[in-house]
């Protein structure tokens, strides 16, 4: 199945795109995701391990399980004022 | 015993009008129990369905908070009184769990409707008053209304100005450091005659200048463990614009302890959040953000840099929700998380959850109270290493290691900011070479994992990581340079630019 992820702020730098679409085993649930993206390397290898994440828009768990053509959305925290 | 409760204005219609109730009762749970008893509406206003008092309702005890003592069961003497103090004004039951977004409520004015205006107040907010949704009465609701601003720069800086040209009555503000060249580029309330004054000081007059009507209290220094719960109880609605996130879990906390909302905003580059946490009836921060991340992965402004329009955008969309917070207006951003960025002019909404599991305002909090939030946040300086053949310390002064170098000694000097801080400032003529953070794990073989390693960012938090990184890749003798090379230009070489 294909999924959608979706970087903002800081994750888009550690990502170097906006968004991306990735192939990935039915049953995969967002910690599956973050698992995989942060094994693959390169900056997203500086992805925390539960980072806040929106599936389809909605705030939700790591446990969340995907489903084809969902839109999985990574939250970095923010600081500055 | 007889004891008094005083019952606040929103809560006077379950009580017949009462602004007082005369009970029996040797406890302050007894004292509550013969309240409703004689006035059944108050109930679900004060107790929650397991029959616990709720949340974000305090009841004081001669002034004192009865959290602070045995709750429930502080005793009372014949003559004692006990104030009732809810966050929440008409409460409406059960707090939006979960739901979407929540219809704004408004909160309490500490004095009802508010007071009167004069006719220089009627005449400065005719527009607001030509608002149907505003009047006479939204204007008395915000004369009585007390906002704090935690942080006054860039982003509290908009929230400020609105919400004195708006007619809040009384506006808080917390910030302990001064005006600086650098902040002009974005942070409104201060002009280049303000430079080197404390913030609180230049903003209060400003201020001051654009709305005499408004009451500003500074509160200078930090926000704190020990002084946070105190300052936010004064308020009704905090607006949080500061920089770092050890404030941010305070002020959270703090809120959902008080039962407060908490107007969030921050920013970084192009791109800032917005959202209204308010564990009372919705998620809070820790909801969404459960831990923080690891120092050093998040660069501040300082690091990072941020776009001068930026806050402005930003913090005025927090003005706004302060605003409909207080007027009970319209649809809050409780339970939504707004996005913005600037450079693809994108507005996103997520929508947020209360975590039924988080640590404050969720089903079985372990937090109760005020904790570390510089250890939480693991921004405290690490403790020096016990190991004797280290013999190194983990963290150098300016002084100190001006006094290694004037000796002579052989030390690999590491700056791990960013090309651009190297080119405004940099400790190269005292041998510093640059290896940005994010490229230290491939350059690793640069460095002599024997010798003496000293790392500085701009004021320590970014070399903290490394430090760590460095001595996880086997460097034994690793020191982080306390303060950065900010407090080495303070203490050492003020010919250095300051940024
Ligand atoms: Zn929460």
């Amino acid at each position: 199945m294909r999924i959608r992820l979706l970087f903002f702020a800081l994750y888009r730098d550690l990502a170097g795109v906006p968004e991306m679409e990735l192939e990935t085993r039915p049953g995969a649930t967002a910690a599956t995701i973050v698992e995989e993206l942060r094994r693959a390397g390169g900056g997203l290898a500086r992805l925390p391990e539960t980072p806040a994440v929106a599936v389809n828009r909605e705030y939700a768990p790591l446990s969340t399980v995907l489903r084809d053509g969902d839109e999985l959305a990574f939250l970095p925290p923010v600081a500055g004022g | 015993m007889g004891v008094t409760i005083r019952i606040p204005t929103p809560l006077r219609a379950c009580t017949a009008g009462h602004a007082e109730v005369s009970v029996e009762g040797g406890s302050v749970g007894e004292a509550l129990a013969a309240l409703v008893a004689e006035h059944p509406r108050i109930r679900r206003h004060l107790f929650g369905e397991d029959g616990r008092l709720r949340g974000f309702v305090n009841v004081y005890v001669n002034e004192e908070d009865v959290r602070a003592r045995e709750g429930v069961n502080t005793p009372l003497a014949d003559g004692d009184t006990l104030v009732i103090v809810p966050s929440i004004a008409g409460g409406s039951g059960a707090p939006a769990v979960g739901s979407a977004s929540a219809q704004a409520e408004g909160v309490p004015a500490q004095t009802g409707s508010g007071p009167e205006l004069s006719r220089l107040e009627l005449a400065r907010y005719a527009r607001h008053l030509a608002l149907e949704e505003v009047g006479i009465e939204g204007q008395r609701r915000l004369k009585a209304a007390r906002v704090l601003v935690v942080g006054a720069g860039g982003l509290g800086s908009p929230v400020a100005l609105y919400l004195a040209a708006a007619g809040v009555g009384t506006i808080g503000l917390v910030d302990f450091d001064e005006v600086d060249a650098t902040n002009l580029q974005r942070q409104i309330l201060y002009g280049v005659s303000d430079v080197g004054r404390p913030k609180t000081e230049a903003a209060a007059a400003r201020l001051a200048d654009l709305n005499p009507h408004v009451r500003v209290v500074r509160h200078d220094g930090r926000l704190t463990r020990e002084s946070a719960l105190d300052v936010v109880a004064g308020y009704d609605v905090v607006v949080d614009g500061t920089d770092n996130f050890p404030t941010r879990y305070l002020v959270n906390d703090a809120c959902v302890l008080l039962g407060k909302p908490y107007v969030y905003g921050s920013i970084l580059r192009f791109e800032g959040q917005v959202s209204v946490f308010w564990g009372a009836r919705g998620p809070c921060y820790r909801c969404l953000f459960r831990e923080p991340p690891p120092p050093g992965l998040v660069p501040s402004c300082a690091e990072g840099g941020v776009l001068g329009v930026l806050p402005g955008i930003i913090g005025t969309l927090q003005a706004l929700e302060a605003l409909k917070l207080i007027l009970g207006r319209g649809e809050t951003l409780v339970g939504r998380l707004v996005l913005f960025d600037a450079l693809a002019f994108q507005f996103r909404e997520l929508k947020l959850r209360k975590a039924a599991d988080c640590p404050i305002c969720g089903e079985n909090p372990t937090i109760t109270e005020l904790i570390d939030y510089d250890f939480f946040c693991g921004v405290v300086p690490e403790t020096p290493s016990s190991d004797p053949d280290a013999a190194f310390p983990a963290e150098l002064t300016p002084a100190e290691l001006k006094a290694r170098l004037d000796r002579g000694e052989r030390v690999q000097l590491v700056d791990v900011r960013e090309p651009f801080e190297w080119e405004i400032a940099s400790l190269a003529a005292y041998g510093a070479r640059l290896i940005p953070l994010g490229e230290l794990g491939g350059r690793l073989a640069e460095l002599d994992p024997e010798g003496d390693v000293v790392v500085y960012c701009l004021s320590g938090a970014r070399s903290a990581a490394a430090c760590r990184r460095l001595r996880a890749a086997g460097f034994r003798r690793v020191a982080n340079l306390a303060g950065g090379i900010r407090a080495w230009t303070d203490q050492i070489d003020p010919s250095l630019a300051r940024y």
